[in-house]
């Protein structure tokens, strides 16, 4: 296989892991920012790869799981409407709200629709003039631009009928917001690769110089990971703190130009609360003034309300890696897929989720050789 | 909260029960397992409780194996199939698991007002075709037809009946310590072909679906003396959740090697970009064999023998003391990773 095979190479993995158990002298505590690499790293094992003293914490960078419970519910009163086809990734469809999820709304008659591309849904807006049809854009800087350009497209063509939901949030602020807390383990960030095919890493320069923190934009295939902790931990051994680049086929630092172009056109930086982590400034995006007639909390006028949480839940502390997911009391019993307390237990792309479903035995039931 | 003091822990209330049935109630995962085991409490018979893909009935002298489906699908007609050929070939294999000949199937069609009569012929043209190529008889059948709306074209149900001319008992009760799990060619296809068309993704290759009947390789196994252990067909929730279903109910551990589980490049591609694991994709024509290990070699040439099962292979093993009821994956970087039920269909992935 092209390009898949080739970076799940089971020799050059083990090489990689013996050169990192050569260079580690002490314990190191590093941080992969992305859902995608939590699920790569809980999937293949590769901390099971790693030297004892290094611990790996699994970060913020899951869409679904920091989407707050008021977008949510917002989307579920939205998608109730009367004449609207609400449209999401899949991955949306199960997050609890206050009261339930999309799929049941979609169970008890609303009409909502997974789609692959934010551009589905203009097209479905196209052929649906007496509907409304609303995206809900969730994600970070990664589906911005396809979300930028929907706009553009439903601009463009005149539909009165397409709205977003906009839930989009940026990385380099909450990986400031976890350096900043008191309870911050996180030594080294293996920077999410997809995040900065888009926008590149300048702004993560800052960063790694202010807080003193080795930065490696890295993939997300077996062989990325290792080289990127490789690279991570040579940076923490020797002492240097610097953004370095594991995924150059991907990644030049200057980003996509074009795409941050599109996303600069139709999106302006906005306060956002985080779910599990609170309102972060400027660490979101929203529709700019021209484009607001596509706005769907606008166009709808659901109310913003502070909604209740499970006070079990300890998703706010697992998405800034100050607890594993298998720390939770509630991991695997009152809290499964079937019945998720909190976000990073819905996702695929969550914390709790991979570890329910390829952790939820102990290491003792399966002997790893 | 950027002061970093205090963070609060937030998380929504939970969501204890379903007071409805939601689509992952049929996405092959733990809640279809749970509504199945809603039905089974309810039944409650000895026959259904074997969890097996049919029933193995003995009527006097004579074993029968008896099984039901029903097929809903969009869209109608796919690369490599249509629901015709679905419903045919969906009996069959659930007959051939029971290590039965299929014989005579009954078929009911559930029909939308406003179905064109030409795309009703196609399907019914497919069907005798797929029972032709199976060897065996569409003997009875009813129809009914719904208001326009309430139907999604064709809704069809098939029974289906074939007689047992073995004495092996098969079935995940039979599954013993040491057995090699033999695969009958590559996954994914089904589940992957019905997605590109739904969603009209184009991928450079067409992915055809894998349907197909499989009560030939099956026969071919038992016709040449292979003591088989277990047979299950691939369907919903995919290799993965037909082996977990069988490492529970037989109470054994089944090891798997991820390298030795034959996955074709356009699918392993379309899995990669839609962030699924073929491991759970449905397939309609693949099946699992646990023979003894004496006899997984010759088990396998035979299976390769046959067209539908030419790209056969052993890709693990039922172990005496590793832990029961679980399957574990040796990954292709030689790390190990347990192998449990999805909660209902993979979603896509955002990003």
């Amino acid at each position: 296989m092209r390009f898949i095979d080739e970076y799940r190479d089971r020799e050059a993995a083990l090489r990689y892991a013996r050169l990192i158990a050569k260079i580690t002298t002490r314990p190191w505590t590093i941080m992969e920012v992305c859902g995608g690499q939590t699920h790569a790293i809980v999937r293949f094992g590769i901390d099971e790869l790693l030297p004892p003293g290094v611990t790996l914490v699994h970060g913020p960078g899951c869409p679904v799981c920091v989407t707050p419970v008021e977008l949510i519910d917002k989307a579920i009163a939205i998608a109730s409407m009367p004449g609207v086809i609400f449209c999401s990734f899949g991955d949306m469809l199960r997050v609890p709200g206050t009261r339930g999820d999309l799929f049941s709304v979609k169970a008890r008659g609303g009409d909502v629709r997974i789609v692959y591309s934010p551009l589905d849904a203009v097209q479905l807006a196209a052929r649906n003039p007496d509907r409304e049809v609303v995206f809900f854009a969730v994600g970070f800087e990664t589906t911005a631009p396809a979300n930028a350009l929907a706009v553009l497209q439903a601009h463009q063509m005149g539909l009165k009928n397409f709205s977003m939901l906009v839930a989009h949030v940026l990385v380099p602020l909450a990986m400031e917001a976890i350096l900043q807390s008191p309870n911050n383990r996180v030594q080294g960030f293996l920077a999410a690769g997809h995040v900065c095919t888009v926008m590149g890493y300048r702004e993560y320069e800052p960063i790694a110089k202010k807080y003193r923190v080795p930065i490696v934009v890295t993939g997300f295939e077996p062989l990325d990971l290792l080289q990127g902790l490789y690279m991570c931990i040579r940076q923490l051994e020797e002492g240097r703190y610097e953004v370095e680049n594991q995924y150059t086929r991907s990644v030049r630092r200057q980003g996509n130009e074009a795409a941050q172009q599109h996303i600069r056109e139709v999106f302006e930086i906005v306060p956002r609360k985080w779910r599990g982590i609170g309102e972060l400034p400027q660490s979101g995006l929203g529709l700019r003034a021209p484009y607001r007639a596509y706005d769907a909390e606008r166009k709808f006028g659901v109310v913003a309300h502070t909604a209740e949480e499970a006070s079990e839940c300890i998703a706010g502390e697992v998405l800034q890696g100050a607890k594993k997911p298998t720390e939770c009391p509630a991991f695997g019993t009152r809290c499964t897929p079937e019945h998720p307390l909190g976000a990073p237990m819905v996702s695929s792309e969550g914390a709790c989720a991979a570890y329910y479903r390829y952790r939820r035995f102990t290491e003792k039931q399966v002997s790893t050789p | 909260m950027s002061d970093g003091n205090g963070f609060v822990l937030a998380c929504p209330l939970p969501i204890q029960q379903y007071p409805h049935v939601l689509l992952a109630h049929g996405g092959g995962g733990r809640l279809m397992q749970q509504l199945i085991d809603a039905f089974a409490s309810t039944f409650a018979s000895a026959e259904l409780a074997r969890r097996h893909d049919g029933a193995a009935l003995r009527i006097g002298d004579l074993r029968l194996a008896f099984t039901t489906d029903a097929f809903v699908v969009q869209p109608l007609f796919f690369p490599g199939g249509d629901i015709g050929k679905l419903a045919v070939c969906g009996t069959v294999n659930d007959l051939a698991m029971c290590g039965a000949r299929p014989l005579y199937l009954s078929a009911s069609f559930i029909l939308e007002e406003g179905l064109s009569m030409e795309t009703l012929g196609r399907v019914v043209a497919s069907m005798q075709a797929a029972a032709r190529e199976a060897g065996l008889e569409i003997v009875t059948g009813d129809t009914k037809v719904v208001d326009r709306g309430k139907g999604d074209g064709i809704f069809i149900s098939t029974a289906g009946i074939g007689v047992i001319e073995h004495e092996h008992p098969i079935g995940p009760e039979a599954v013993r310590p040491g057995d090699a799990v033999l695969l009958s060619g590559d996954i994914g296809r089904h589940g992957m072909a019905i997605m590109a068309v739904r969603e009209g993704l184009a991928f450079e290759t067409e992915i055809a679906s894998d349907c197909a009947p499989l009560a030939a390789p099956v026969l071919k196994l038992l016709e040449s003396g292979v003591a088989v252990h277990c047979l299950r067909d691939l369907t919903r929730g995919g290799l993965a959740a037909a082996l977990v279903e069988i490492a529970q109910t037989a109470g054994l551990h089944i090891q798997l090697d991820e390298t030795a589980i034959p996955v074709r490049p356009e699918v392993q591609s379309a899995c990669e970009l839609l962030g699924l694991d073929p491991l759970y994709v449905a397939n309609e024509g693949r099946f699992v064999a646990f023979v003894p290990e004496a006899e997984a070699k010759r088990a396998l040439s035979l299976l390769q023998t046959e067209p539908v099962s030419a790209g056969a292979r052993r890709i693990g093993q039922v172990t005496a003391d590793g832990p029961a009821g679980l399957v574990t994956l040796r990954t292709a970087i030689g790390t190990t990773r347990v192998l449990d039920l999805l909660s209902g269909e993979q979603l896509p992935r955002i990003c």
